[in-house]
């Protein structure tokens, strides 16, 4: 398969999977879900999938392993003090880009 | 009661729209430093409108993962939505024919379906239309600007800005399990397996996330079920 072929299936995948999740339900379901470890494994599923998706991932977002895990500590502070998305976010780029700069300065 | 319309669905978009405008915008340049044409990544936020599903989707392609493991990362990270859709389902006035439900359910995204399940009383079609136009066009928006953005920034910005969407992430994730110690036991699992199944070479990013997030939220399930009160409030 070429690269455009792979790229353009991919996303093909992605999509009709996605959409399907969401409309098969919508379009064909009257019934509320009543068994309970049934929505309680959903109610954790995001939670699941995020912190999966984050670590170990977060650390190997910059150039730097350091760098990335001065952000990463950043993000953490931040979230536990619940000072929102947007600014855990810029602070967490903050807090690479100070570490890369000071890096860079000091030829390391 | 006052019946909703298209602006007022539009109106409670707003905010929503605003707060996807970053975090597409992190998800263009994520992707474009990852290798994915920006075409490519803006293609994804026209067809997809979901964060996580979109970001392991592109780590997969990043790592050449099959279509089989692409299908099946996106049935588990995005299940939620079956669950809010089936209970907007209920929601629904008669004016929602099989039509409406097909179109408006491309785009129930956590937000739009907190912000509609909010609502007291049946919905109509135009309201949920109104609702989903402004996020879906902010999010395309975003993710355009951050894949070309992401194309001529300087090294140093892009190594920088990398980060952010885990710093979104971690934003979304640690404040409920500071309250709630089932969501702070599957956060911590799930970290920990993660990080476990990363030395294996051969579990790619898309099976391990399925792995840990099955295990993790069934764990979580089971060893702390919640309240009947809360589960029913969904």
């Amino acid at each position: 398969m070429s690269d455009s072929a792979y790229l353009f299936a991919s996303v093909a995948v992605m999509a009709l999977v996605t959409y399907f999740i969401r409309m098969l339900p919508i379009a064909a379901f009257r019934k509320k879900i009543k068994n309970k470890f049934v929505l309680d494994f959903l109610y954790y599923v995001p939670y699941a999938v995020l912190a999966a998706m984050t670590v170990p991932a977060v650390f190997y977002s910059s150039n730097g392993l350091l760098s990335a895990a001065a952000g990463f500590i950043v993000a953490v502070v931040l979230s536990l003090f619940e000072r929102g998305l947007l600014l855990t976010a810029v602070a967490a780029c903050a807090g690479v880009f100070a570490v890369e700069l000071v890096q860079t300065l000091i030829g390391g | 009661m006052k019946k909703l319309s298209f602006l007022n669905g539009l109106n409670d978009g707003i905010p929503i729209a605003l707060g996807y405008l970053s975090v597409a915008f992190t998800f263009g340049i994520t992707a474009v430093s990852m290798g994915i044409p920006p075409i490519t990544a803006i293609l994804i936020s026209l067809t997809n409108v979901t964060s996580a599903g979109q970001v392991a989707g592109i780590g997969i392609i990043a790592a050449h993962g099959g279509l089989a493991e692409m299908a099946a990362a996106q049935l588990i990270i995005n299940l939620r939505y079956a669950l809010m859709s089936l209970s907007l389902s209920q929601k629904l006035n008669k004016e929602y024919t099989l039509f409406h439900r097909i179109t408006t359910a491309f785009c129930i995204t956590d937000e739009v379906f907190a912000v509609a399940s909010g609502q007291s009383g049946e919905l109509p079609p135009r309201y949920i239309y109104g609702l989903e136009l402004l996020p879906f066009l902010f999010w395309s928006g975003g993710t355009a600007i951050g894949a070309f953005l992401g194309a001529v920034l300087p090294e140093m910005i892009k190594s920088a800005l990398g980060i952010a969407i885990y710093g979104m992430f971690l934003a979304i994730i640690i404040p409920p399990a500071k309250k709630s110690k089932g969501v702070l036991f599957t956060v911590l699992f799930a970290a920990a397996l993660s990080c476990c199944l990363a030395n294996f070479s051969a579990i790619s990013s898309g099976i391990s996330i399925i792995i840990c997030t099955i295990i993790a939220a069934a764990l979580g399930a089971l060893l702390f079920p919640r309240e009947k009160e809360a589960a029913s409030n969904e």
